[in-house]
């Protein structure tokens, strides 16, 4: 049986059930992602996009599925007793796929902001914007996809405080979690949001996650996902962005431990004068696997994108980055710069890198590059001379490496906590996820 | 302090030093000098261990202790130090933590408790004096954008930090103008007590005229072929090595 086999006939099956458990608004998109997944099939490593991650196989194992929203004991506040001060941002809990409102935090959101169940509020631009793309682990997710987290920020609202969601897988039994957000930014609003994974139990967990943002006329997002789960979680992520004029979005995704993760990230800059920043920052070792895979599509002219990805891999571990910027016929006056480096610590630890460009207008300013080497001898033997030992010099050298990066971080708590983070994760300290160790 | 016996060494296939024998005691400043190629930064390599190096004969024993048997890591523990030729830039690892990591490591292997961040910024307050070491240079990364002669006063700063019992200076006077050079060799003077000893290589005796040796040797096809007192420094100042190369019977 292929793999997408078993997920057909759960749809067939179970479509009453899953949509008596979702909303109108949810379920009115089902059907199209069903039919659009049945006749595309998972992705295999033909596809361009899938080339570095096997789909199929991540998704042939039988995993369970909470389709019935059986409550799963939890209280995500007693299992993460988080220090949020620290942090200075409104902290909400989002268990397996559904918005945990059970005990909302005791926080002052600015008037005009929303958040909450994307099943209750059933937003208007829902599927808009991923339900555009040909992807079919997204069509998967949006047929199979019940709850999730819904963001909205009315027009000319600042909320300064950065917003915090905590994701935890939390299961008895192996589980599948298909989880969706939607954020919405409107005209000349300002949102800044991190998303922290964790997986509270030792299942093997697998995770889709569809994000669309919407960021209208002179809004900014600031959007950090911040993975530390298992080596048996696997993660297929995809995010869809689309940015109106003068709108600026940072987009930051730093694995910090994992066992197989997917990242996709779909920006459209469709008016004039966007601007966007994408940041990546990967450690990873043992078997762990990390793809990030961007597109990003200059729709319109005199917008800037700018992406810096850097990855470190250490052991078996292997990492892929695939960038790819499109700039389409009149957009002019693009500028575009995509960097991608990397450390391969071992002489069995994989990167494999593509940077791509394409570009369909004649006045443009766009450059793209790549590096894989390893660390540098002649620095690790002046370390030592001086005294310090080969493990404290190669943990320097890693780390410096990955500062460049997480300094580019624009939220601030979260950039010194990463800095802290990452160093214990070069020491080996960071070896299982024990909650969030951004609150602790 | 250091006693080196019939050494040889090789890099690739290529041998570099054919019995080296040295013996330095406490107290005691040694140049080195020689014509380019002759094995002088090789010797000052294998001593504090660079694995690029290999030892094939002989033996090294540093104040009682096998150095050939230690960690490059340990032998400066133990108190050996080099100031590299081409100190190297280390981009994102800034002078303070690169210090810090140093002085602690050493700490630990004492057996003492890592210094608190007060008392360690005192001493790079007061460290960074002996060389004169402009105070933005040590928020700075490790030698990065450092000028050839800031580079040269960084290694002596790092010297003056780690307080080693045998330091070795390779090349320290190259790139560097008159002042940046008596500015280094006070550096290295205040630094030399008793218990010190110091290896300077060098090729010129204007560096040895401020840093004045007791013994001055010279290194040749990977031997050393002649050993004298500071006046050594001077005729080969004045006439070169090639009357050297006679006496030893080449041309």
């Amino acid at each position: 049986m292929s793999s997408e086999q078993q997920y057909i006939d759960l749809y067939r099956q179970a479509r009453q059930m899953i949509c008596d458990h979702s909303s109108d608004r949810m379920n009115a998109e089902r059907d199209a992602a069903f039919e659009h997944f049945a006749a595309a099939g998972f992705p295999s490593r033909k596809v361009e996009r899938y080339k570095y991650t096997d789909i199929p196989a991540l998704f042939a194992p039988d995993y369970g599925l909470n389709l019935n929203r059986l409550d799963i004991p939890t209280d995500p506040y007693r299992a993460f007793r988080c220090d949020v001060p620290n942090l200075s941002t409104s902290l909400y809990f989002v268990v397996n796929d559904a918005f945990y409102a059970k005990a909302m935090p005791n926080v002052h959101l600015p008037e005009g902001v929303t958040i909450g169940s994307l099943r209750e509020h059933a937003p208007r631009c829902y599927n808009q914007l991923a339900g555009r793309s040909d992807d079919a682990v997204t069509s998967l997710n949006t047929m199979l996809a019940q709850d999730g987290l819904y963001v909205h920020v009315a027009k000319g609202v600042k909320a300064d405080r950065a917003i915090q969601v905590i994701n935890i897988l939390r299961s008895d039994v192996d589980l599948m979690v298909n989880r969706r957000v939607l954020i919405d930014v409107e005209e000349g609003a300002e949102l800044k949001m991190l998303f922290c994974d964790h997986a509270a139990d030792d299942r093997h967990f697998l995770a889709t996650q569809v994000i669309e943002a919407f960021v209208d006329r002179n809004a900014s997002l600031d959007l950090y996902c911040l993975e530390e789960t298992h080596y048996k979680s696997v993660r297929v992520s995809s995010v869809y962005i689309d940015q109106q004029a003068d709108s600026r979005v940072n987009h930051n995704v730093i694995t910090l431990h994992n066992g197989v993760t997917r990242n996709r990230l779909d920006l459209n800059l469709s008016g004039e004068g966007a601007e966007c920043q994408c940041y990546g920052c990967v450690i990873a070792d043992k078997q762990q696997h990390v793809d990030n895979n961007t597109l990003i599509t200059h729709k319109a002219p005199h917008c800037t994108s700018s992406e810096l990805y850097k990855y470190v891999l250490d052991d078996r571990a292997t990492g892929a980055f695939a960038g790819r910027v499109l700039v389409e016929q009149g957009a002019q006056k693009t500028v575009s710069q995509m960097t991608n480096q990397n450390l391969t610590a071992t002489r069995e630890a994989r990167m494999y890198t593509q940077p791509m460009l394409e570009i369909y207008a004649d006045d443009v300013k766009c450059a793209h590059g790549s590096t894989v080497g390893q660390l540098n001898d002649a620095a690790l033997f002046y370390m030592r001379q001086r005294g310090i030992t080969q493990a404290e010099a190669r943990m320097l050298l890693q780390n410096a490496f990955i500062n460049e990066v997480i300094d580019k971080m624009q939220l601030e708590p979260l950039r010194d906590r990463l800095h802290h983070l990452v160093e214990k994760r070069f020491r080996g300290e960071l070896n299982k996820c024990e909650g969030c160790k951004l609150c602790k | 302090m250091l006693e080196v016996r019939n050494l040889h060494a090789k890099i690739g296939d290529k041998e570099i030093l054919k019995g080296i024998n040295l013996v330095i005691n406490d107290g005691e400043t040694h140049a080195i000098m020689g014509p380019n190629g002759s094995g002088k930064s090789t010797l000052s390599a294998v001593l504090v261990g660079n694995p690029l190096y290999e030892v094939t004969e002989g033996e090294a024993w540093f104040n009682g202790k096998n150095l050939l048997e230690m960690a490059p890591e340990d032998r400066a523990h133990e108190g050996l130090f080099l100031s590299f030729q081409y100190p190297v830039e280390i981009p994102g690892v800034s002078m303070t933590n690169f210090m810090k990591a140093a002085i602690n490591e050493k700490r630990k292997y004492q057996g003492l408790a890592p210094m608190n961040a007060a008392e360690f910024l005192k001493l790079m307050r007061e460290k960074r004096k002996v060389v004169d070491l402009d105070s933005k240079l040590a928020n700075r990364s490790v030698n990065e954008g450092f000028s050839g002669g800031e580079k040269k006063r960084n290694e002596i700063f790092q010297m003056a930090m780690l307080e080693p019992k045998l330091s070795i200076l390779d090349e320290t006077d190259s790139g560097l103008d008159v002042d940046a050079m008596r500015i280094v060799a006070e550096g290295v003077n205040k630094l030399q007590t008793p218990e010190t000893s110091c290896i300077v290589i060098t090729h010129y005796d204007r560096l040895l005229e401020m840093i004045r040796p007791q013994h001055v040797h010279v290194l040749y096809k990977g031997r050393i072929v002649k050993t004298g007192g500071p006046e050594l420094a001077g005729q080969i100042q004045e006439h070169g090595y090639d009357w050297i190369k006679e006496e030893i019977g080449e041309e």
